[in-house]
């Protein structure tokens, strides 16, 4: 071999940073939300440790309103891999019932996401969060560092970020603070499909086009998975061949019509894309809760 | 791996001052280049606002400017892109560099009209600093300027007189109007007399990211990989050279050598690396190798120091003073480092070296680094791997600078570490602080403890190093054998005192809280120290006050005869006539009185 490509270089750079935070925090954590970027980041993180297991668990904060199948991969993916799953639900979101149809998406998205997350983390005091995040997702996020310091409280503060030079990263942490780690911070979506496709990465099939009981519903496509979503007068739930391309809480995640079936149709498709891939989430388009502010909460 | 058709990837930062046109070339350069989605597109307006593409923060758009450098991701046929959108202002220049730190090509933009301005020269150094060779001068604008070849010639040349002084080696210049998109996708026809490549065709053939392959081999190990019983594996990315099984190495700094047993990437076994690949090696001998060491070539290994001369960006709001300890990091490798000496200063908008006793935020110095141990490295020009680190503040944690190793000041190939002599100022620079004593005197009652105790406290809290003589507990110990003669009061003031200067030396903020009746025995301590070293706190309360408080009940015992020589009633007191700090305590709060006292101390 005599070059690397742009795959081989982001493997490397992410590899790189899944082993300085394993070396440098007392108690990290992979933040598992079992889509296709968190399938690549528990694949480098497997590669960057073995033939040892990697040094640390992984956390799937569970809203309860995941798509079913999501659920049935991510507890697959725990007993193929290997890896200690811990899973954390907001109890208080339990007892108040809280949904994204009786509370709206923002607070539900508050309560059993950010929420749940930050009550996790100060549980198992985890010291390092790593997240599948990329910066070409939204505008925020392309500003954001690799190692992104937190306060006590969690709080992302952007005009404050440390400098991160090279690939040297300042892990310093006092107790009680925190940081979020993006070893995926330079990959794009269509990285993450042909590294899929490379390494021969499980991911949700949810991700491939098939036939599905559809409502549309304020212009997106959602995927009516269970009982709990109720129906207005006059809608009705169709069968359409749709797929996804980000996954979440099945009543916020739009589906797109698609007929890419396999990893090279869906590589083609995101090349001929004329969109970016959070179109299809309902929580972006609330214009009360940029993607910065939440951060500036704690959302990851 | 890669097979021979895969996209490479080409880094480059963009960088130019306030107004110059930076987002809107790339927002258009993207559009032209078709490569804005639709949904993108929607947020631009219509007329489409290219600028609003980047500036991700609110407070960016609220404000117009750039503040972080915002990340782009971007390919076209002929290769994959990451473009960092550095800011412009000379406040963010850390933030620039971050950008910088990871690209291998800056594109600098210059108004037509304006020409090379501070800021130009203040971009192009940060470039040259962080090892930037290659830069695209694109000259914008050039359709308010009469798309007039003269401009851009002149342009030109005074920008290759500057690049040349920086060690910028290879410029090429493009004349080009972002708002029209003028030469960034598409041939301009405005101007005919320009024959150099547009843009993107320049973008697009400029050889990328080139890796140090063919040098000796180099891994900074990262994480000792330990699994089963038997099985010791050393996990780093190769940052030079190549590596296969059965090659000699060299651990750095133990010296120890053997030989590769077992190449892997992932839990794959593979015959051989090259530099970039993050691998996992193990090692035919039982050595011992920590993180930070670096394996290398037998035949080729790098020098191993504790001392260097440095380029440093300084990048925290505390300056950098000489003396004070900071951690250090080279890659994996990290240790406590001082700055002993800063040679200059740069001022980096005319690049005059200026002699210099600190470095504030955004200043650029060259300086001589010490370290508690040594560490392998080379210079940041022929392996920026192993010659780029970085100072973190001991108690904040802040990334303070960035810095590149020029030299290592002793030829250290064989040498063995130096403890530096531990002496008073050491100490003292370790803990970071003034260390000092600090004597309150005055009346029993005055509340001369109470006040020392809250001092200590905001000391403490402040992340300070101290220690509170108190009178009533020294006389429980080392001064039970003395009385209260005359000559007993001086003794016992002359031990307190030489245990205070043990301390003070020992780098401690010492609190002596002791009545201390007589000017003499209070001159005598002071002789003791250093100038600035003591400082005389008069806890000014009247008599009548601390007879009314008397928390001891000791001036009922002397009005009764039951307890002599005591001070202010058979016994005199003699003010401080030059004291320090001067606290009354009828007038203030203890709070406020222990307030002034700490600003007194950390003013230095």
């Amino acid at each position: 071999m005599s070059e690397l490509s742009t795959l081989d270089r982001l493997e490397a750079e992410s590899i790189h940073i899944l082993r300085e935070v394993a070396a440098n925090f007392e108690r990290p954590v992979l933040l598992y939300s079992i889509g296709k970027d968190s399938s690549v980041l528990l694949h480098l993180l497997l590669k960057a440790f073995a033939p040892a297991k990697p040094p640390m668990p992984m956390l799937h904060v569970d809203t309860t309103w995941k798509f079913r199948e999501m659920i049935a991969f991510r507890d697959r993916t725990a007993a193929e891999t290997g890896m200690e799953l811990i899973v954390h639900i907001n109890p208080d979101g339990v007892r108040d019932h809280v949904g994204p149809f009786t509370h709206g998406a923002s607070l539900h998205t508050e309560i059993m996401k950010t929420q749940a997350l930050k009550q996790a983390l100060d549980k198992y005091r985890f010291d390092a969060a790593i997240g599948g995040a990329r910066r070409d997702e939204e505008k925020s996020r392309a500003k954001e560092r690799v190692f992104s310091f937190r306060d006590a409280q969690h709080r992302w503060e952007p005009r404050r970020q440390r400098p991160e030079l090279w690939n040297v990263y300042n892990t310093r942490v006092h107790k009680g603070e925190s940081v979020r780690v993006f070893p995926l911070s330079n990959w794009t979506e269509l990285d993450v499909w042909r590294y899929i496709a490379r390494e021969a990465i499980p991911v949700v099939p949810l991700y491939f086009a098939a036939e599905r009981s559809i409502v549309e519903r304020e212009g997106l496509l959602i995927m009516r998975d269970d009982e709990r979503m109720p129906l207005a007068a006059g809608e009705k739930a169709t069968l359409q061949r749709v797929r996804f391309r980000t996954l979440g809480c099945y009543p916020l995640t739009g589906a797109v019509r698609s007929d890419a079936a396999n990893l090279d149709e869906i590589i083609a498709e995101m090349r001929a894309s004329r969109t970016t891939e959070r179109q299809g989430r309902a929580i972006d388009h609330d214009p009360k809760s940029s993607m910065e502010a939440k951060k500036r909460e704690g959302y990851f | 791996m890669s097979a021979p058709n895969t996209p490479d990837l080409l880094r480059f930062i963009t960088c130019g001052s306030v107004d110059d046109g930076k987002s809107t070339l790339l927002g258009h350069l993207l559009y032209d280049a078709k490569l804005l989605r639709d949904d993108e597109m929607a947020t631009l307006g219509d007329p489409p606002d290219f600028s609003r593409l980047l500036d991700g923060l609110a407070l960016e758009r609220e404000q117009g400017i750039t503040i972080d450098v915002a990340y782009r991701y971007f390919s076209t046929a002929a290769r994959d892109f990451i473009v960092a959108d550095c800011p412009g202002h000379a406040q963010y220049t850390r933030n620039m560099a971050t950008g910088a730190s990871t690209a291998s090509l800056a594109l600098v933009l210059v108004d037509a009209r304006k020409g090379v301005l501070t800021q130009t020269r203040r971009h192009s150094y940060i470039c040259a600093l962080l090892g930037i060779r290659r830069v695209v001068l694109a000259v914008n604008k050039m359709d308010v300027a009469g798309f007039d070849e003269a401009v851009f010639a002149a342009i030109e040349r005074e920008y290759r007189e500057l690049a040349a002084k920086l060690g910028i080696t290879d410029v090429t210049a493009i004349a080009l109007s972002a708002l029209d998109g003028d030469n960034l996708v598409a041939r301009s026809p405005r101007m005919p007399w320009y024959r150099g490549p547009t843009l993107l065709e320049y973008l697009e053939r400029v050889p990328a990211q080139h890796d140090a392959i063919d040098t000796p081999m180099r891994l900074p190990v990262q994480w000792v990989n330990r699994s089963g019983q038997d099985f010791r594996g050393y996990a780093g990315t190769l940052v030079a050279g190549r590596i296969a099984v059965g090659d000699a190495v060299v651990a750095l700094p133990s010296a120890r050598h053997t030989h590769v047993t077992r190449v892997f990437d992932g839990d794959k076994d593979i015959d051989a690396a090259i530099a970039g690949q993050a691998v996992t090696l193990t090692l035919a001998d039982e050595i011992d190798i920590a993180r930070g060491d670096v394996i290398a070539a037998t035949h080729d290994a790098p020098e191993v120091a504790d001392q260097f001369a440095a380029h440093i960006l300084w990048m925290d709001e505390a300056p950098l003073l000489p003396g004070r300890l900071y951690f250090f990091q080279l890659g994996p490798a990290s240790a406590v480092a001082r700055v002993t000496a800063i040679r200059h200063r740069v001022d980096v908008d005319t690049q005059e070296s200026l002699s210099a006793t600190r470095l504030e935020m955004n200043e650029v110095g060259y300086v001589h680094l010490s370290l508690d141990h040594p560490v392998a490295f080379e210079p940041y020009v022929k392996n920026p791997a192993l010659g780029g680190f970085v100072l973190i503040d001991r108690q904040s944690f802040a990334t303070a600078a960035c810095g590149t190793i020029d030299f290592a000041l002793r030829r250290a190939a064989n040498i063995h570490w130096q403890a530096l002599s531990v002496d008073r100022t050491t100490r003292a620079a370790s803990m970071q602080q003034h260390p000092r004593c600090l004597w309150l005197t005055g009346l029993s009652g005055s509340g001369k403890s109470t006040i020392a105790n809250q001092v200590e406290q905001r000391l403490h809290a402040l992340g300070r190093h101290t220690y509170l003589l108190d009178g009533d507990n020294v006389r429980h110990g080392l001064n039970r054998d003395l009385g209260f003669t005359d000559e007993d009061r001086v003794e016992n003031i002359r031990r307190v005192a030489e245990v205070a200067r043990l301390m003070v030396d020992a780098g401690l903020i010492v609190l002596v809280s002791f009545i201390s009746p007589f000017r003499d025995e209070r001159r005598m301590a002071r002789d003791l120290f250093g100038a600035g070293d003591f400082a005389e706190v008069f806890v000014d309360t009247p008599i009548e006050l601390c007879e009314k408080r008397d928390p001891k009940g000791l001036y009922a015992k002397a009005r009764a005869g039951e307890l002599r020589n005591f001070t202010g009633v058979d016994s005199p007191y003699e003010p401080p006539l030059e004291p320090e700090l001067h606290l009354r305590t009828e007038k203030e709060s203890v709070d406020a009185l222990a307030r002034r006292v700490v600003e007194f101390l950390e003013r230095g």
